[in-house]
């Protein structure tokens, strides 16, 4: 068959859609991400954690946090050595700013507690809605769809921890997406980008070439409240049992 | 046939039911989104939505990429985990566009200070320091390189660019 000017008008840009059928198959034009294919959680090691509130000021920015409103906090315990049973427990706006100064020999412990929302596998925050607004998505994030949302807040009381609030102009619930917009690209959360101590690091259990199974494997973890059985993937190591 | 003879009211009351399904289902098809159901009880095109949020940390792999000395200096000194974006803030914007917009030098009594200053509470084995006995009022950068702070250190001296960095900081 001899191939004429026609056939050459007709296959190019044929050729050319193919092409660019190829390129959109590159990790920069379009990255492949699959929803079976990822576990997200979180792994807190407070033993790491200093107190500076780098986390809570990274997702402020990351988030269009509104002041005064938190999707992640960092508390500072303070266990006295004769009221273990009351812990004091302090977050100056959130932690933002850092913590008021302790002096060196001050009775008791101290130290720093980074919360935010658990992404529950069974939680009770998406369990109470009554629209479907709010869900757990295949690979274990809780999000809310703030289009379908009425501001109605039973999630807000549901939520054992805390994590969630209702925005202030918007009127919708809000709360900790685990930076979903970032991880779906290959990043890591703002707050784990922002933290200087490794005290925060995003863990997809479903890789296993993640390092937290490594870590798991050799430090005993432990979530908030596990007697609710919420089934939470914030994974704290070093967590004192005053911690609530 | 005479039972059905009277029965007339009940199909019309039947037909009633049937159009007041067809209603509802045409509403409902009309109103709730395709996507809705589409993972579970919520409407899946949700996550799309919130995966299309932009972003405003670049992530420190981008910043490596142009600034490969400073990437280097890091690697070798105490501040090697430290994310450049944890001092210097968001700078997606920076890093998709460098002309866009220049980041501005942290102001080093307020950052370190942040991170050093003494305090109970903090980790044992943590570097910390009374900031006011410590450097008598100068900035930080005076004596430490941000990039690579312990003094003497081998990043610090090998590395010409470092050091002026250190030096403009006590201009």
């Amino acid at each position: 068959m001899k191939i004429s000017r026609r056939h050459i008008l007709v296959l190019l840009p044929a050729a050319a859609v193919a092409w660019k059928h190829v390129l959109a198959g590159t990790p920069e034009d379009a990255p492949n991400y699959k929803l079976s294919e990822h576990w997200w959680g979180m792994l807190i090691d407070i033993p790491k954690c200093i107190g500076c509130g780098n986390c809570v000021r990274a997702c402020q920015t990351e988030n269009d946090v509104p002041d005064g409103f938190f999707r992640t906090w960092v508390e500072r315990y303070h266990v006295s050595d004769y009221h273990l049973e009351n812990p004091e427990v302090i977050s100056p706006d959130g932690g933002k700013e850092g913590f008021p100064a302790v002096k060196a020999g001050e009775e008791g412990k101290f130290f720093f507690v980074p919360k935010m929302c658990n992404h529950c596998s069974d939680s009770p925050c998406t369990q109470v809605c009554p629209v479907g607004a709010t869900f757990v998505t295949p690979d274990g994030v809780v999000l809310i769809d703030q289009q379908y949302c009425l501001g109605c807040a039973y999630c807000v009381q549901a939520c054992p921890y805390g994590c969630r609030y209702i925005h202030p102009t918007k009127k919708v619930a809000d709360k900790c997406t685990l930076c979903y917009h970032r991880i779906t690209k290959g990043l890591t959360t703002a707050c784990c980008e922002a933290c200087p101590t490794g005290a925060r690091q995003l863990a997809d259990l479903k890789d296993p070439k993640d390092p937290i199974h490594e870590f798991l494997k050799t430090h005993s973890v432990q979530v908030l409240k596990p007697q609710m059985a919420t089934g939470a993937k914030a994974f704290y190591n070093g967590l004192d049992g005053s911690v609530r | 046939m005479s039972g059905l003879k009277d029965a007339g009211h009940l199909f019309r009351f039947l037909g009633l039911f049937v159009i007041a399904f067809l209603v509802f289902w045409l509403i409902r098809g009309y109103v709730v989104p395709k996507s809705f159901g589409e993972y579970g009880h919520y409407r899946g095109a949700a996550i799309t939505d919130i995966a299309n949020h932009p972003v405003k940390f670049a992530g420190h792999q981008a910043c490596e990429q142009c600034h490969t000395d400073i990437a280097d200096t890091k690697t070798k000194g105490a501040h090697a985990h430290v994310n450049c974006e944890a001092c210097h803030g968001a700078l997606a914007q920076h890093a998709n566009d460098p002309t866009s917009m220049t980041p501005v030098k942290p102001d080093s009594a307020v950052l370190c200070a942040r991170c050093h200053t003494a305090s109970a509470a903090k980790p044992k084995g943590f570097p910390q320091v009374d900031i006011a006995d410590h450097s008598n009022g100068l900035p930080c950068a005076t004596c430490h390189n941000p990039h690579s702070p312990v003094i003497g250190s081998d990043a610090k001296t090998t590395d010409a660019a470092s050091a002026t960095a250190a030096t403009g900081g006590a201009k």
